[in-house]
């Protein structure tokens, strides 16, 4: 076999192998989609988490908008605070919007579903590292099914 | 009695011995200065013996596997109606444990036994001992070449076998059985991370590599110069470097993904 010949197969060896890397990073593991784009960060503290992690999406209507950049507890109020990160281009959230962590489905994975608020001449646009004050916690069908045994029990 | 306890302490001195001899042998192939522009063309013949001549069946085998992945796994997922987590299911298996296993086993079966049947005839035809006649180390000149070409292909070969295996998902998944083709790579998007799941399945492939190069360079170059011995290296090159893999593919899972 020719030296030239050599060099061609191994060089279309290598490409392959490159172009498998680079299938599996943009189109299996979807790398810096989200990361690459500029975002802006807000915070929010919740009475509870649930089962919410770190790069739970943000979803507004459905669409998503963000993700849960860290969760960390508040060390005077124990409380969980949830750092999100927005996409830049959704920069026009008013300060009365709202945030509740929902359930897609019945068993799927938690999210954090953000209701945007009303605007009026008074209300301000959130803005990077502002705190969303109206939040809803995880349901926890524990504490549910407790609430409930207690009413049949008042009754 | 007394024969066979004999027996077990020669088998454990005689692998210790074995194990030092590969250590040493490992480090005179690359004690030094690495020169590959000036053995450029020995590299080069390497690579293409040992990672594109073995690239057939790890294509066949990859498409195979991640066919067979979706099937199987579509009719569990059905039962749950979960059909839309068909694309993490391939894609992680896949990346995280078949990929870098499967093949590593495929590559001490076809480059492994070939690697030490080549060196373990040189042995016996006594080309090493003429290379040394000639003032030429024959580690530098023949192990060291062979050792960086199996370190370089088989994360390439496993990295072909993970993108071969996810399409072949798709193949069978979407094509076939209906999975939504979006919803397929969507979930596969969602679940699967880049640092967490296809950097560690490279990391596994290399760590794999290095242990099925070394395993079969030295069964060749310490093999019994007959062709009994060659034989008898290049069985033990595949079984070892099977035993191995698996054994090291548990140490690795449970530091990578058992926390």
């Amino acid at each position: 076999m020719t030296s030239r010949k050599l060099e061609l197969f191994v060089g279309f060896f290598v490409a392959l192998a490159i172009a498998a890397l680079l299938l599996l990073a943009m189109k299996v593991a979807n790398t810096g989609v989200a990361g690459s784009d500029q975002s802006y960060q807000l915070l929010a503290k919740f009475e509870n988490i649930g089962g919410l992690k770190v790069r739970s999406p943000v979803k507004v209507g459905g669409v998503v908008v963000g993700r849960v950049e860290s969760i960390k507890l508040d060390p005077e109020s124990f409380q969980p605070v949830v750092t999100l990160d927005i996409n830049s281009s959704y920069n026009n959230f008013p300060e009365t919007s709202s945030l509740a962590i929902l359930t897609s489905g019945l068993l799927g994975e938690q999210y954090i579903g953000l209701q945007p608020g009303f605007v009026d001449e008074n209300v301000e646009i959130l803005k990077n590292g502002d705190y969303i004050e109206d939040t809803k916690s995880a349901i926890v069908l524990e504490e549910l099914i407790g609430q409930f045994l207690f009413n049949r029990g008042n009754q | 009695m007394l024969k066979q306890i004999q027996q077990l302490g020669a088998n454990t001195l005689g692998t210790l011995q074995g194990l030092g001899r590969a250590t040493l042998m490992l480090f005179g192939a690359l004690w030094g200065r690495p020169r590959p522009l000036k053995n450029w063309h020995l590299y080069m013949k390497q690579i293409y013996v040992v990672g594109v001549l073995s690239l057939l069946i790890i294509l066949v085998s990859g498409l195979f596997i991640g066919m067979v992945l979706a099937l199987q796994g579509y009719t569990v997922l059905a039962k749950f109606g979960a059909e839309q987590m068909l694309g993490p299911l391939v894609a992680l298996s896949l990346l995280r444990e078949l990929g870098p296993v499967v093949t590593a086993l495929l590559f001490a079966g076809r480059a492994g036994s070939a690697l030490t049947a080549e060196i373990g005839l040189m042995k016996a035809t006594e080309q090493l001992s003429s290379m040394e006649m000639m003032a030429v180390d024959p580690l530098r000149r023949v192990i060291a070449p062979r050792f960086w070409a199996g370190v370089i292909s088989m994360p390439l070969l496993a990295l072909i076998f993970n993108a071969v295996g996810i399409l072949g998902g798709h193949l069978v998944g979407v094509d076939w059985l209906g999975v939504d083709a979006g919803g397929y790579w969507s979930a596969m998007q969602a679940n699967v991370d880049f640092q967490q799941d296809v950097v560690n399945g490279v990391i596994k492939s290399i760590v794999f590599a290095f242990i099925v190069t070394v395993i079969a360079l030295h069964k060749g170059f310490d093999a019994v110069p007959t062709s009994e011995g060659i034989s008898q290296a290049t069985t033990q090159t595949v079984v070892t470097a099977s035993l191995a893999v698996l054994g090291f593919d548990f140490v690795l899972t449970a530091v990578m993904f058992g926390g």
